[in-house]
């Protein structure tokens, strides 16, 4: 049986993912998420004991960049796209001291 | 023959005889989207001025030598999540709406030292969020074989331009299956290459282990001529790979004599439409009748390959799309008390609903108490699928498969039940976890006349194999035609 | 009142000293104008993808072999995944599951004695920009010339029991990295910063207490005021039958008082996973061999060399070594000078005297060693009084000025003028009578008033040596007389 997702854990969800969702959303939400973990809940039937996590395919080589600099002052570039901006700076809502 | 119904590697070889302008070739695709986009909506920007200035340039370019590869002066759609310069790239969603990138993505760069000619940006799911490009926040793309149907997805609205012939190439992304689907219900030809051939520098990431961009064309010669274009290793890639085997094209020998194919018994159960059973069989035939070996064969671990793929894409998708936050770019939300409220409103706003969803469920996998049992366990159940894939390998050249179980459903009826909607990603999610080259060749229409995809998955750096099949299967089905919309403009 | 221990683990991040940042080839130099070092990849734009800096993983390697840790050769970075502005991904990219190094263990000294605090592990990680607080539209900037700076983050076993070892682990630490070149370890600059993860527990106690972390600490007089302040809030909670909350609290050195950095939106929960971005790193024995055959000497080598080498007592070869960078100008003063104990008395005293006058680092004093060496051998010679050369050292440590020119051009240097110095004697023994009678009289003293009134009046540029056998044999004429 997979986690019965609760009101509580969607909220949490919602925190970490910095959502929100209102009351009928969030009922849609837990269903969807519910089916979702109850499908995948599949994978305990599989014995996976003793096989390691697989989280690259190749990892044979490493790689590397050197430690030389190649980049300028794109200051203006990068701020071209911020929705607020204020002397050569991305602005804001204050954050807590 | 009109212009715009030859084939990429025919027009560029016209141009390069002379008996066409590259202008002409850009006119002809611009003429054509003037005739059906209405219909369609395969695109969500074109660049008609700009298409028309670079054509003179490469007319040029040709001439004086600076562009001498296949490809020179043909037209091409890109996929609305790869960063273009001074062009607005979307991802198909309103929280990019207006994010217009400073930087090209390497495959741009190398687009244009190819002397091709990016006539415009594709509709897609969101953020590749999808399987019928239904997702994207900026309307449907229809299907040019029946513009009642969905053209599947993510890279649903590059498939639709190449296969109204509104494109003579594009290119897609494919991180579950998002190339080869599309393709197949569009009639069009789309590979996916091995993880780490094309670079993914400037593709906005979806799920970064995932994520290949890759080649669509009207047929496997263009894939193979395009990805010679947009393969090789690049430095700002930490994953791109350093391979020498990139002259695809030469593998095209159009012999499969002998060639090993095997079919996993399993793709073959319950769920599958049996009108795309009875193309694909019928595929197996002409197969076996030049000469292959068909063999049928069991992958034991293919139920598990839907959950796998969901968690490790969920979960990597959750991650990949924190940047969007309204502080950087993008949208943000007008009205919010607060630095948090400002992230939540501005991500609540921004994403549409399917996006939501998987970064709801990769957060959750991810979470304190959950990541042993819900993501490490799909990476475990990936090494098993990989090790599967590695052992039949060691038997067949390729492996045949469905590239979906249905032909394009109709429009509005998939969006409802999300799990439904993953499950049809039956055939194509193991070869993005496994890393492995997959193309989709089209090989038979259902009663409606809607398209049917065969599946050839090669072993990692295989892409010749798949692609010498492919070709070969090619001449062996014989003219599969073209969408005919009737009523076009003009 | 019951007894209690201060149970102290430190998390110290260290800025590493590469020329461009972890992941992109972005300049690390501080102080540029906002955002101007910065680009796709280290302001987090759509599609930019992380390279990793050779060099960020030669320094983290080097870093653990001088603390005696353990290496990963199979390494891995994680995502660590928070909303932040000062973070551009809102994920940090660090390691947690396979930290390069691990299982190490530093040496320390305090007036207790010697003892080891041990450490868990460091890894790598990039840095967080720089929020800046409006004060006008009462918002925050964000500067991301900070963000991807490389750090490595020494997390240290609970194994200090106060202020001072904690201050002397920082010391070792930031010496040690010095020393390896690996950081420059700057408090002020941010390039060293501690986060203190406190408990207290009964006397005797074998099992810890809960723990707080304190962070926002930027100065060794911060952390040993924190260290004091949250202790006593701890023992002060557990006395009155409370019970400490295991949290985050921010260090205000102003009120010095913390405060819990608590909010409903910081979940703490960073679902690390491995970053697909970036493929696992491989360590061979052999570049791990390479870097410990190039390892610089440490500072307990160099202190004992010094001792043994130029004799110098524990004390001064302790000092000397303290920065390395002292170090190196004295060692390389001493070799051109040919007199390492006269090169360690200047510093010790002229050198040493002139940073505290002035409120300098060990870093921030920079000469040229020759400079120090003409000027040395040229007392060695008795061509400058030692007055003079103070004078002169003055210029060399402020404005590093080439001494044997200086001197000639400002007139300093002695001269061996016998009529001069005969006739000046004689002027100043003739008007001073009074002293002259005292000297007479037996008060020997009275001979160094005389000696510094001719120095004076030479200008320092006759040799004290002469200036005393001129004076005695004025005087003598004149008790003969």
């Amino acid at each position: 049986m997979a986690k019965q997702i609760d009101d509580e854990t969607m909220e949490n969800v919602c925190i970490l993912a910095k959502l929100s969702l209102t009351e009928e959303e969030k009922e849609k939400a837990k269903a969807d998420m519910q089916k979702m973990l109850d499908y995948v809940d599949k994978l305990d039937e599989l014995d996976t004991s003793g096989v390691e996590p697989m989280s690259h395919i190749f990892e044979d080589e490493n790689v590397f960049r050197e430690d030389v600099v190649t980049n300028g002052d794109n200051r203006e570039a990068m701020l071209a796209n911020a929705p607020k901006k204020k002397e050569g700076q991305y602005q804001v809502p204050k954050t807590i001291g | 023959m009109e212009l715009e119904s030859m084939t990429a590697l025919e027009l560029a070889k016209k141009i390069k005889q002379r008996q066409v302008s590259v202008l002409d070739g850009v006119k002809s695709v611009f003429a054509r989207i003037e005739k059906r986009e209405d219909r369609v909506h395969a695109y969500l920007d074109t660049y008609r001025k700009e298409a028309y200035t670079r054509a003179r340039q490469v007319e040029k370019g040709i001439a004086d030598g600076t562009y001498t590869g296949p490809l020179a002066g043909v037209p091409i759609a890109v996929k609305d999540n790869i960063c273009i310069k001074g062009k607005t790239t979307t991802c198909a969603s309103r929280i990019l709406e207006n994010f217009v990138p400073q930087y090209n993505a390497e495959v741009v760069d190398r687009l244009e030292k190819a002397g091709m000619i990016v006539i415009g940006k594709t509709n897609m799911d969101e953020f590749a969020m999808g399987s019928t490009t239904e997702t994207s926040a900026f309307g449907v793309t229809r299907n040019p074989w029946d513009p009642g149907h969905v053209p599947g997805g993510s890279s649903g609205g590059s498939c639709a331009a190449v296969a109204a012939e509104e494109a003579f190439l594009a290119l897609g992304s494919d991180t579950g299956g998002s190339i080869r689907q599309p393709s197949s219900f569009c009639g069009v030809t789309g590979l996916k290459p091995t993880y780490g051939t094309v670079s993914r520098y400037g593709l906005v990431a979806y799920a970064s282990s995932l994520d290949q961009i890759g080649p669509i064309g009207k047929n496997t010669a263009d894939c193979a001529a395009l990805l010679e274009v947009i393969a090789g290793h690049d430095p700002k890639d930490s994953t791109s790979i350093k391979r020498e085997d990139l002259d695809f094209s030469a593998s095209m020998t159009g012999k499969i004599v002998g060639m090993k194919f095997g079919v996993p018994t399993e793709y073959l159960a319950a769920g599958l439409n049996p009108e795309v059973k009875d193309a694909f069989m019928e595929a197996l035939k002409i197969l076996t009748q030049m000469g292959a070996i068909v063999e049928f064969f069991s992958m034991k671990t293919t139920e598990y390959m839907i959950p796998a793929y969901y968690i490790i894409a969920s979960a990597e998708a959750s991650s990949n799309l924190e940047r969007f936050d309204g502080v950087k770019y993008g949208y943000r939300a007008t009205d919010y008390e607060g630095l948090h409220d400002m992230y939540r409103r501005t991500r609540t706003q921004g994403f549409g609903e399917e996006v939501k969803r998987r970064i709801m469920l990769g957060s959750f996998v991810l979470s304190s108490g959950y990541y042993d049992a819900y993501y490490l366990k799909a990476l475990r159940t990936k090494a098993l699928i990989k090790r599967e894939f590695d052992q039949a390998f060691e038997k067949y050249d390729v492996i045949l498969a469905p590239a979906a179980p249905y032909t394009a459903p109709e429009l509005g009826k998939s969006l409802q039940d999300p799990l439904a909607m993953y499950l049809g990603d039956i055939y194509t999610v193991a070869v993005n976890l496994c890393g492995l080259p997959g193309i989709s060749v089209p090989c038979g229409k259902d009663e409606s006349g809607l398209p049917i995809g065969i599946q050839m998955i090669g072993d990692c750096f295989q892409e010749k194999k798949i692609l010498r099949a492919a070709g070969a299967f090619e001449k062996g089905r014989g003219d599969f035609g073209t969408a005919k919309m009737g009523g076009d403009r003009g | 009142m019951k007894q209690y221990e201060t149970v102290i683990g430190l998390e110290v991040h260290v800025e590493l000293a590469t020329k461009t940042k972890i992941f992109c080839g972005c300049s690390t130099e501080f102080g540029g104008a906002p955002n101007t070092h910065t680009c796709p990849v280290c302001t987090g734009m759509p599609g930019s993808l992380p390279v990793l800096n050779r060099r960020v993983v030669e320094f983290a390697i080097r870093a653990g072999v001088a603390c005696n840790c353990h290496i990963h050769q199979y390494c891995k970075f994680d995502r660590k995944n928070y909303f932040y502005p000062d973070n551009p991904q809102n994920y940090q990219i660090s390691q947690l599951y396979l930290p390069i190094c691990y299982d190490g263990a530093v040496e320390i000294e305090t007036s207790g004695g010697k003892k080891t605090v041990r450490i868990h592990e460091m890894h790598m990680e990039e840095d967080a920009g720089k929020l800046i607080h409006d004060e006008w539209e009462d918002s925050s900037l964000v500067d991301f010339n900070r963000s991807g700076v490389p750090l490595i983050e020494i997390v240290s076993e609970p194994d200090m029991r106060s202020a001072e070892e904690v201050i002397a682990y920082l010391e070792k630490l930031r010496c040690t990295m010095q020393y390896l070149e690996v950081s420059d370890c700057k408090l002020q600059e941010g390039s060293m910063r501690a986060d203190v993860n406190l408990s207290v527990r009964e006397v005797g106690s074998d099992v810890y207490g809960t723990r707080t972390e304190m962070k926002n600490l930027n100065s060794f007089k911060a952390i040993a005021r924190a260290i004091e302040g949250e202790r006593e809030r701890q023992i002060e909670l557990l006395e009155e039958g409370k019970k400490v909350v295991q949290e985050t609290r921010r260090w205000d050195d102003n009120k010095e008082a913390s405060h819990a950095m608590r909010s409903k939106e910081d979940a703490k929960d960073y679902r690390y996973f491995p970053d697909p971005d970036l493929p696992p790193i491989h360590i061979s024995d052999q570049w791990i061999r390479e870097i410990r055959e190039q390892l610089p000497e440490l500072r307990e080598a160099k202190r004992a060399r010094y001792q043994e080498e130029y004799g110098l007592p524990a004390y001064d070869a302790g000092i000397l070594t303290e920065s390395r960078h002292l170090s190196n100008l004295f060692e390389e003063t001493a070799v051109l000078s040919g007199n390492a104990k006269k090169t360690a008395n200047w510093f010790m005293v002229e050198v040493l005297r002139l940073m505290k006058e002035r409120g300098m680092e060990p870093d921030q004093v920079n000469f040229t060693p020759q400079h120090l060496a003409d000027l040395l051998s040229m007392m060695e010679k008795k061509e400058i009084s030692a007055q003079n050369a103070r004078k002169v050292f003055e210029k060399i440590f402020g404005e590093d000025i080439e001494p044997v020119s200086y001197i000639e051009e400002n007139g300093l240097k002695i001269v061996e003028d016998a009529g001069l110095l005969e006739t000046t004697v004689a002027r100043i023994v003739e008007d001073n009578p009074g002293p002259l009678s005292e000297l007479l009289g037996g008060k020997e003293k009275v001979m160094g008033f005389f000696v510094g009134q001719i120095m004076r009046q030479m200008k320092g540029k006759a040799n004290p040596d002469s200036v005393r056998a001129a004076l005695n044999k004025e005087i003598e004429k004149r008790r003969e007389g």
